[in-house]
């Protein structure tokens, strides 16, 4: 019985952790906005790099910092927003990082359109059940920069963990209106409408990329590869702007 | 009523080594997490961090929709209970089942249900919302349906066993008394099972308070009208750590003092 008990535990061992373990693995913690380029260029990247694999965590960039800074086993730290970043930073969590995309917010609404939204004054109306991220999420912050640049009195219904959550309220059109990221709108096609926001009141965001400070040797090519030319590309056909 | 005594005897007492040694790792795992709680705890600023005005109104609103989530199962639930343990018809099993359903669930996936039921294009939603204006998502209300929703079957199954339990022969010699369903459901069978009918109102109470997941997808997330306390400490992760485990200790507090109270009582055994 003993000697059942400790083999089983013996046999256990190597699966604690074993994708952390594998050297040809490599973690990237990426903004859920990044969720459909990531996937793309993640597969590109396997394809050029035969024998190394993208793991890849998307969440919002603020918890996805936090869990960096907490020692979760990342490689690579992808985020939406330069305040984000900062605080892996300032942890010394992460290398020095530099910005490799750039976004901006823009109006999605469910196909039927029910609150009849055509710009970003009519967001104001208090009739309009409007969501937003949260505060400390980049999407968030960015929302609150918008409303404020545009003196817009905003009462949202909900602060959303993140911005894929923000777009599901509009899917299942719970929500009359929610605040995304211009590419958001690429992700759903056909489920949402999208109404642009003129760049001149808008808000843009930069999304930094670097190496945490225990990454593995491979973690650097992959950044490489996000700023590099296919990468570049990749990021383009799901609408995020050149640094 | 009947008590069963546990026989206590060597039997009981005497386990092979292994045993004690994996009842001792078991412990330490599920105790480790708590002291890790426990030695993150700023407790210095404990007293500021839980009246920052998020705090409070995440633990006001907590405890109000909780207890109204626990009298929502408790009025509904008890009458299923006594349906289930009583009668006998056919789909029962399949019944029990879906009644205990929301226990194993992963709440997230309860949320989605909700929504797509009572949402404003939901299956009911799409009425009241037509008819009456009602959008129970981003309102209070329901925080109280998702919170109802997981915490009804902790309820029923306690007052359901209690129900099977009791000898019924109190209830059969009041009705040949010339007692009415109704007196006999209130004198008779409801004070024989009272212990385990409010064990299993604070049980659904507690598991009310902790909802989180179906919480966020069907009520969404603003402080002051939906925003829980378990859903304050989801976005203070986002922010200050030291204000998420404050929170934490909050629920982790109420949650362990129920549990203790209560243990004997869910257990069935009453000394």
């Amino acid at each position: 019985m003993r000697l059942l008990v400790v083999s089983l535990i013996a046999a256990s061992l190597p699966f604690a952790g074993c994708a952390n373990d594998d050297a040809s693995t490599i973690t990237v913690s990426a903004a859920s906005s990044l969720t459909d380029a990531f996937t793309e260029i993640g597969a590109a990247f396997e394809e050029q790099n035969p024998g190394t694999s993208i793991r890849f965590n998307f969440a919002g960039s603020s918890r996805l910092a936090e869990q960096i800074n907490s020692g979760a086993p990342v490689d690579v730290f992808a985020s939406a927003s330069t305040a984000a970043m900062q605080r892996a930073v300032d942890a010394d969590s992460v290398e020095s990082p530099r910005a490799f995309a750039t976004n901006s917010l823009a109006i999605a609404v469910p196909l039927q359109n029910p609150a009849d939204i055509s710009d970003l004054t009519d967001l104001a109306d208090p009739a309009v059940t409007l969501v937003v991220c949260d505060s400390p999420v980049p999407c968030g912050a960015a929302a609150w920069e918008l409303f404020a640049k545009n003196n817009l009195a905003i009462k949202p219904a909900s602060l959303e963990p993140d911005v894929r959550a923000v777009l599901t309220k509009v899917v299942v059109d719970e929500a009359d209106a929610g605040i995304v990221y211009r590419t958001d709108l690429n992700a759903v096609v056909g489920e949402v409408k999208g109404i642009q926001i003129r760049d001149e009141v808008n808000v843009i965001n930069e999304y930094p990329i670097t190496v945490t400070t225990d990454a593995k040797p491979d973690a650097r090519s992959f950044v490489e590869f996000v700023t590099g030319n296919d990468g570049q590309r990749i990021l383009q056909s799901w609408g995020f702007g050149r640094p | 009523m009947t008590t069963v005594k546990r026989s206590v005897g060597q039997a009981s007492t005497k386990a092979p080594p292994i045993v004690m040694v994996l009842a001792a790792i078991a412990l330490a795992f599920l105790i480790i997490p708590l002291v890790g709680l426990f030695v993150e705890t700023p407790w210095g600023q404990l007293p500021e961090l839980l009246t920052t005005p998020t705090a409070i109104e995440a633990l006001r609103l907590s405890l109000i929709t909780s207890m109204l989530a626990a009298a929502v199962a408790t009025v509904l639930g008890v009458p299923l209970a006594w349906v289930l343990a009583r009668k006998q018809f056919t789909g029962q099993r399949i019944m029990r089942g879906i009644v205990l359903l929301p226990l194993v669930l992963p709440p997230v996936v309860g949320g989605v249900t909700l929504l797509t039921a009572f949402g404003r294009r939901g299956l009911v939603g799409q009425y009241l919302y037509d008819w009456f204006g009602i959008q129970l998502p981003f309102s209070t209300a329901g925080v109280v349906m998702a919170e109802a929703f997981v915490a009804m079957p902790f309820l029923v199954i306690t007052v359901e066993g209690a129900l099977r339990s009791i000898d019924t022969r109190f209830e059969q010699a009041a009705r040949t008394l010339g007692a009415s369903p109704r007196t006999v459901l209130f004198r008779v069978t409801l004070p024989m099972i009272s212990a385990s009918l409010i064990a299993g109102i604070v049980l659904a109470w507690a598991r009310a308070l902790g909802e989180f997941g179906a919480t966020i997808t069907f009520a969404g997330n603003f402080p002051g009208v939906t925003q829980t306390l378990p859903l304050a400490v989801y976005s203070a992760l986002e922010v200050s750590r030291e204000e998420a485990i404050a929170l934490s200790l909050v629920l982790l507090a109420v949650s362990l003092t129920v549990l203790v109270s209560l243990r004997g009582r869910f257990l069935g055994s009453r000394s």
